[in-house]
């Protein structure tokens, strides 16, 4: 061990010492310059101290410590080098000045040691800026770097060079970034994105070249580059949004791939970007609102439009991209990521979408107390336009004692901003657990809230105002204070009928010592002075007495009462006015020597005072507008949510104002996107699969980026339009058409396609399993591959041509019934999606080939939905006449895959009404479990007398056995049935060969495995008998098997599509093994019980 | 975007600073002092502060003020989120978060501070990567280090960061793979005095302990995954597959993680898993008041509550308590006004108590408002939802793991008031 020591220790000196000779030129030229630094350093010791306060107290010490440092650093032993660095970078990091040692750390940037290399160029960085000259000396090192083969010493070399802040070398910075931008390495060319921030703000007249890098990175297809390169978009060149057009689909696509801090800056310029190219889709919307919402909405501007473009509002299919693909970010864990969605689809989302933020942000109030802050103030915002949206969670809102003061006043806010008549009751009777609270600037902000809810909703006011005057009594001044102005500024909007409590606040007055309560109560004497004709001169008498003691605004509302009561009074209060007046006039603050002066003039006539003084009853007594209470929030979405100018009601500097929405879209086409050329990305993908990296995943990455590359622009738009269509199926005729136009295009563009679509045509089969893993992450990526593969499909490829062709005769079924209905199809969702197989179901529904009639769907071997082997007549009952009161109705499983959603199975249930009256509206109403997704049949307006009818309807049962529990309604009575399917009514039949079932079985063994061995009756032994007990039991399809004495069936479960295999292998003695390879190994051993005792008994 | 981070302990000192673009001077820190002096509490210090140059950003946590320089438009929650990142990252690497495990390893704070962010914007956040490059302390690996001169910063750069896959870093290898997954919900209520809900919502996480060798590919089920109504994931969780199928599919990340977080349906009604009577009131001479407050189990399925906890802040004019416990003890600080019961595991049968009398300051008026309690528990095995794990399948690797579920159920914002 010792031994072993030393000799490593030599070895490292030996190693230091042939680095010192290598870089002896470089030495040569350091020492000689350190020479002259240290003297200049002394001529001006001063200079790059920061101004820390301790910096010249300690400056000898400093000195001392640093000769030290020097020492260390000059000697040969990396050990001592490194602690000396170690030790400064300490000193860094407490804010202590390290310049002097600038010539001795730059020594060592060439060191081999990577963190005495990292500690100097952390130092470097600091102090560059200060000593330029020096810093210098160091940048052929990082010049030379930039060549290394290895990207990350590519990237580090370029990072810490660009950081450099010395004006001298912007042509090198320059010339290494653009290098950089087109190195093979997406890594090096996200520092080159980060560098292009540096470069600008070093140097802002670099800014046209810096644009072209700019534009060449937006390009990239990386998702690691396009976080940064937006981000350098918005620091030099928000305003080119010209540059963005061709890149928008793209990035739309990437996002939910791109890191998360990232998609916040990606999300936030889609916001502008999208502000500016497409039109309102509010309008229309506004239509479907609640009539609340509309008044509220709409601006004036809004209507205006309204006339002049009564044209029917058709969403650009690039502004929904937008909207679809930032929806899932919305379950990020990033906070910041959901705000900026959140804030994306409140600026951009139809009215009647933005609503789908409202539970995420919810969510975020359960975060850091900061996170909190700020999420509530844009809750704020929001709840002030639209209370409709977090009235649902308004408890949510509810403050708890532990609660910081200012996310106390928050939620009081937004309560406040929530309460309407329907919940005002709930709402008061929480603040009148805050009115309580030990903290009582809360309550007073409880107070204040009360007082908006009273001018807000009429129905309330005197509640309210009887509820304030009880907490006059209160025993807190600020409580009462509180009280005192709100109650003021109720009465001023109904000054009518309440002398009372007018006379009740006289009475409190010599308690109360707040002086804006006191100034308060005082105003109101003087403006209802008449009113209280008996009081208010005794108040003005008390206060002639105290007005020496009183505050200034104290003070001028007693002038103030004085000057009302003369007018209205004068023959009480003349001489306390005058009193008050030569009071006022030798008081200390001008402000009340000017009110006094004016007062006199104004109210007490001499020859002087001119024509002013008879109009002074109507000058002081005018009936003054009630003060209006409102929201601190209320104007504030006129900066985008989310933002620090929102967050501080200010412009932030360097805040991107949010542009109106153009009346006329621009031109949609800027945004289609010629083919690129893949070259570049193949050469990547070798490269990454070289540095050796996880290399299947990193391959499966790039054959990915490929995937979105042969997508094109023009394979967007047809995945929009059919993504469209999905949602709603009144639109699917248009996309369908759209969709027609689309092939036309692609034809057209065949030629030019062909050449990027091949590599992954090719890429796809191979790389399928290892594309796996990540396609199901992301959507973007989802979509690329499955649109490359229709890519392949439609090229005519003879190959797939056929197997496409199979395919589709393999379901005609679904096909002949889905004519309608086709737009509302999963069609991939059919295909057996077992886990072990992710692939299918990672596909995105190609509705473009759906429309042909054609599926899409790639399953890898020949694993394809049948028609059912056999469908049992049984039907079971559902509601019997005696109970249903006439009504009966019966179901019965048609074992065929459902229409709605292939994730449910289809029951068709007939209905009969026995009665002798014709029953009306039949139809489903709750369900449990609430969640449960059935699809109703639409409702029989009537139901004649002995006559039937048989709807079909849709129930996911989630792959279990529970019952499906509903309502069956007519119009007068409801009936709680439900519907318990057999656990083989749960199976799709599928049909596979021989070889695929080993397949699948050699996947499911062990626990997915059950078996049991019974006896059956001889008759049973021969094939027929056996697949048809099986199929009554199970809707499973037959496997072709070899063996005659082995019998196989295949299904897939109805809503998790995992395989279920079905073994009946029949031996001597007529016993039979029967063997099920299901994941699902409940229902596989239910089915394995059902099957016993079916195969016993026939 | 991210200026300068400044580290601010409670008394006012800065004790770290970190420049990402020029330096700025630590004399922008005086407001946000100001704004701190002011402050009651350190909570309350606003977040955000707008000084005529700057904008301050800063988060108190851990006892530690984490003060960001922002010169330009940005958002504020992108700056608060990364600087809660930065906490998370040193409780990571130190194992807690505190001025002395900072200022220890200063170097090393410094040098991830540099690594996780480049010109103010972020680079790498993923504790999978920062380990790659800086390796975190351990003893043996401190004796090591100098004995033989070799460092923490590892020789070998980063690879998760060129992956699609950044969470993860490449080629790792356990004799043991396991994987264990805890299911914490939380309990967030708000009961009012006579004992009703005014408010109950419940909050779950699934922490995950993944140790698993290679690329594996994890997809966890849930018995009942209609149960949760809002979630949100690691990024490493596929989205698509989630809202097709309902199951977690991912490759984890190494090591310990948050895979998801979710909020409980909030149809389905709360079970509360105590109740507590209390009475406390004080008489209106104004001398003093009573206190007594009595635990006991409601809904619990069967399982103990443990670590049940009742704190109280009194209001400010209690002199003394004096009180006696039947079961647990009580601590009173009157310096911050706080009574805490620690009262342990509830005993069905023997209701835990506490009662006495408080005395308050002579010539004090009588408090108007009752303190409320705030209630911490646990109960283990059990979430309170009904959320069950069906089952964690692995693929993409040969072995058979470990495999483990926890199940635990706290109380979360628990309050009850009085």
């Amino acid at each position: 061990m010792n031994g072993h020591r030393g000799f490593s220790v030599l070895r490292s000196e030996a190693v230091g010492a042939v680095r010192t000779a290598l870089v002896s030129a470089e030495n040569l030229q350091l020492t000689l310059k350190t020479e002259l630094s240290q003297e200049e350093q002394h001529l001006k010791p001063h200079t790059h101290t920061n101004g820390g306060p301790d910096e010249t107290h300690t400056k000898g010490y400093c000195t001392e410590v640093n000769d030290d440092l020097k020492e260390m650093l000059e000697s040969n032993k990396e050990s001592l080098k490194l602690e000396a660095m170690k030790r400064i970078v300490g000193l860094i990091a407490k804010g202590k000045n390290a310049s002097e040692l600038f010539p001795a750390v730059v020594k060592n940037v060439a060191s081999k040691n990577t963190e005495l290399k990292k500690l100097v160029y952390v130092y470097l960085v600091r102090y560059a800026e200060e000593q330029q000259d020096l810093a210098l000396l160091s940048i052929s090192t990082f010049q030379r770097a930039l060549k290394d083969p290895n990207q990350l010493i590519r990237a580090s070399a370029l990072r810490v060079l660009s950081s450099i802040r010395v004006l001298i070398i912007v042509p090198i910075m320059m010339l290494a970034i653009k290098e950089a931008a087109s190195d093979m390495s997406p890594y090096v060319r996200k520092t080159s994105a980060h560098a292009i921030q540096k470069l600008y703000s070093l140097d802002p007249d670099q800014k046209e070249h810096l644009i072209e890098v700019i534009e060449k990175l937006l390009k990239d297809k990386s998702t690691l580059v396009a976080g940064s390169v937006v981000m350098a978009f918005e620091e030099v060149c928000p305003d080119r949004i010209d540059l963005i057009h061709k890149n928008y689909r793209k990035l739309c696509n990437l996002l939910v791939d791109v890191e998360e801090w990232g998609q916040v800056v990606i999300i936030s310029m889609l916001t502008r970007y999208a502000r500016t190219q497409f039109t309102s889709p509010w309008k229309e919307d506004s239509v479907f609102d609640e009539h609340s919402v509309r008044a509220f909405y709409e601006s004036d501007e809004e209507k205006t439009r309204d006339e002049t473009e009564a044209k029917a509002y058709v969403m650009d299919p690039d502004h929904r991209l937008l909207l679809r693909n930032t929806k899932p970010l919305l379950q990020s864990r990033n906070t910041a990521v959901v705000m900026s969605v959140a804030q994306l689809y409140w600026h951009l989302a139809p009215k009647n979408e933005v609503s789908i933020v409202t539970k995420s942000l919810v969510r975020l109030l359960r975060s850091h107390r900061e996170v909190q802050y700020i999420v509530l103030q844009n809750i704020a915002t929001m709840s002030i336009q639209r209370k409709g949206m977090f009235e649902p969670y308004m408890k949510s809102f509810y403050v708890r004692s532990t609660d910081a003061t200012h996310i106390k006043s928050l939620k009081l806010e937004i309560l406040t901003n929530l309460a309407n008549e329907a919940n005002i009751s709930t709402i008061l009777r929480e603040f009148q657990t805050y009115v309580k609270s030990q903290d009582k600037q809360f309550a007073a902000g409880t107070i204040q809230a009360i007082g908006r809810c009273a001018t807000n909703i009429s129905e309330v006011t005197d509640t309210c105002l009887n509820g304030l005057v009880l907490l006059l009594s209160n025993r807190d001044e600020t409580v009462v204070a509180e009280s005192v102005v709100v109650i003021k500024k109720l009465l001023q909007t109904q000054p009518t009928q309440h002398s009372d409590i007018i006379k009740h606040m006289a009475k409190l007055f010599d308690n109360i010592t707040v002086p804006m309560a006191r100034a308060s109560i005082l105003w109101l004497m003087g403006e209802y002075c008449e009113r209280v004709p008996k009081i208010a001169p005794d108040v003005l008498r008390k206060m002639a007495k105290s007005f020496t003691s009183e505050e200034d605004i104290v003070k001028l509302q007693t002038v103030n009462l004085a000057a009302k009561l003369y007018l209205t009074n004068s023959k009480q209060t003349k001489l306390l006015t005058q009193y008050i007046l030569n009071l006022g006039k030798y008081d200390q603050n001008y402000d009340i020597r000017d009110r006094t002066r004016f007062i006199r003039q104004l109210i007490v006539p001499n020859d002087k005072s001119g024509a002013l003084s008879k109009y002074a009853h109507r000058i002081l007594l005018a009936p003054k507008p009630a003060p209006v209470i409102q929201s601190a929030y209320k104007d504030r979405d006129r900066y985008q949510l989310g933002t620090l100018s929102h967050t501080i009601n200010t412009k932030a500097s360097g805040y991107l104002e949010l542009s109106d929405w153009p009346a006329v879209a621009p031109d949609q086409s800027v945004r289609n996107v010629e083919v690129i050329e893949p070259v570049k990305e193949e050469e990547e993908e070798e490269e990454e699969e070289g540095s050796g990296s996880s290399s299947s995943d990193d391959s499966s990455s790039s054959s990915e980026e490929s995937g979105s590359d042969a997508e094109s622009s023009v394979e967007k738009n047809s995945s929009q339009s059919s993504e469209e269509s999905d949602k709603s199926s009144s639109q699917s005729e248009k996309s369908s058409s759209e969709s027609d136009t689309e092939k036309k295009k692609r034809k057209t563009k065949k030629p030019l396609q062909k050449k990027t679509v091949k590599p992954t045509a090719k890429d796809s089969d191979s790389d399928e399993n290892r594309n796996v893993a990540k396609e199901a992450r992301s959507s973007s990526a989802e979509e690329s591959s499955s649109d490359s593969e229709s890519d392949s499909d439609t090229d005519a490829d003879s190959g797939t041509e056929h197997k496409k062709k199979t395919k589709s005769k393999a379901k005609p079924k679904v096909e002949v019934k889905s004519n309608e209905e086709v737009s509302l199809l999963n069609l991939d969702d059919f295909t057996p999606a077992p886990l072990t197989q992710l692939k299918s179901s990672v596909l995105s529904p190609s509705l473009l080939g759906d429309l042909e009639g054609l599926c899409l769907s790639n399953v890898s071997s020949a694993i394809q939905v049948s028609g059912p082997a056999f469908v049992p007549e049984k039907s079971h009952d559902l509601l019997h006449r005696m109970t249903g009161k006439g009504l009966s109705a019966q179901y019965q499983f048609p074992r065929q895959p459902c229409l709605y959603q292939p994730t449910m199975v289809s029951v068709q249930i007939s209905l009969t009404n026995t009665s002798d009256h014709p029953l009306e509206q039949i139809h489903i109403g709750d369900r449990s479990p609430t969640g449960l997704n059935i699809h109703c049949f639409n409702t029989i307006e009537c139901l004649e007398p002995e006559a039937s009818v048989t709807v079909s309807m849709g129930i996911d049962f989630n792959d279990s056995t529970q019952a499906a529990n509903f309502q069956l309604c007519t119009k007068e009575d409801h009936f709680s049935v439900s519907i318990q399917p057999a656990v083989g009514e749960l199976f799709l039949p599928i049909t596979m060969t021989e070889l695929d079932f080993h397949k699948e079985q050699g996947k499911l063994l062990g626990m997915n495995e059950s078996s049991a061995t019974i006896t059956m009756a001889a008759e049973n032994m021969t094939s027929q008998p056996i697949s048809r007990p099986v199929a009554t039991v199970a809707n499973l399809g037959v496997v072709p098997s070899g063996q005659d004495n082995v019998h196989r069936f295949a299904g897939k479960t109805a809503s998790s599509g995992a395989v279920v295999l079905v073994t009946v292998e029949l031996r001597e003695l007529s016993t039979a093994l029967i063997t099920i390879n299901t994941e699902k190994s409940v229902m596989g051993s239910m089915l394995l019980r059902d099957l016993k005792q079916a195969l016993a008994q026939a | 975007m991210i200026h300068s981070l400044f580290l601010i302990n409670p008394s006012g000192d800065i004790f770290l600073e970190k420049h990402w673009k020029s330096v700025v001077s630590r004399s922008v820190c005086d407001y946000f002092l100001e704004a701190k002096e002011k402050a009651l509490e350190p909570e309350d210090v606003p977040p955000v502060i707008h000084t005529p140059h700057h904008y301050l950003i800063s988060i108190y946590r851990d006892k530690l003020f984490f003060l960001s320089i922002i010169q330009t438009e940005v958002p504020p929650l992108f700056v608060i989120e990364f600087l809660h990142r930065i906490a998370e990252m040193i409780q990571d690497y130190f194992g807690e978060c505190s001025e002395t495990v900072v200022k220890d390893n200063m170097v090393m704070v410094y040098e991830l501070l540099e690594e996780m962010l480049d010109n103010g914007f972020p680079l790498a956040t993923e504790s999978n990567i920062l380990k790659e490059m800086i390796r975190p302390p351990t003893i043996l690996r401190s004796v090591v280090n100098t004995l033989t001169g070799t460092s923490n910063v590892g020789d070998t750069l980063p690879t998760g960061q060129l992956s699609t896959i950044p969470w993860r870093r490449a080629g790792v290898k356990y004799t043991n793979n396991e994987a264990y997954f805890d299911v914490v919900e939380e309990i967030d209520a708000i009961l009012d005095q006579s004992g009703t809900t005014v408010f109950a919502e419940i909050q779950g996480v699934v922490e995950a302990c993944v140790k698993l060798s290679g690329m594996p590919d994890l997809t966890l089920s849930f018995m009942n995954p209609r149960l949760l109504d809002d979630v949100s994931f690691h990024p490493c969780v596929r989205y698509k597959r989630w809202e097709s199928e309902r199951v977690l599919s991912f490759i984890p990340p190494d090591g310990n993680f948050t895979l998801m977080t979710y909020h409980v349906n909030a149809q389905n009604l709360v079970a509360i898993p105590v109740y507590v009577k209390q009475s406390i009131s004080f008489f209106e001479s104004g001398s003093g008041g009573r206190l007594d407050v009595t635990v006991g189990p409601k809904q619990t399925m069967g399982k103990t509550v443990e670590g049940v906890m009742v704190t109280v802040h009194m209001p400010k004019t209690i002199l003394s308590v004096n009180l006696t416990a039947t079961q647990g003890s009580y601590i009173y600080d009157n310096g911050t006004k706080l009574l805490v019961w620690d009262i342990g595991k509830l005993n069905p049968q023997k209701l835990p108590n506490l009662r006495g009398s408080l005395s308050l300051q002579a010539g004090a008026p009588k408090p108007e408002e009752n303190p409320s309690l705030n209630i911490d528990l646990k109960i283990q095995q059990l979430a309170i939802s009904g959320l069950k794990v069906n089952r964690l399948d692995m693929f993409g690797e040969k072995y058979k793991p470990f495999k483990g579920v926890k199940y635990i159920t706290k109380a979360g914002k628990f309050q009850v008031r009085t």
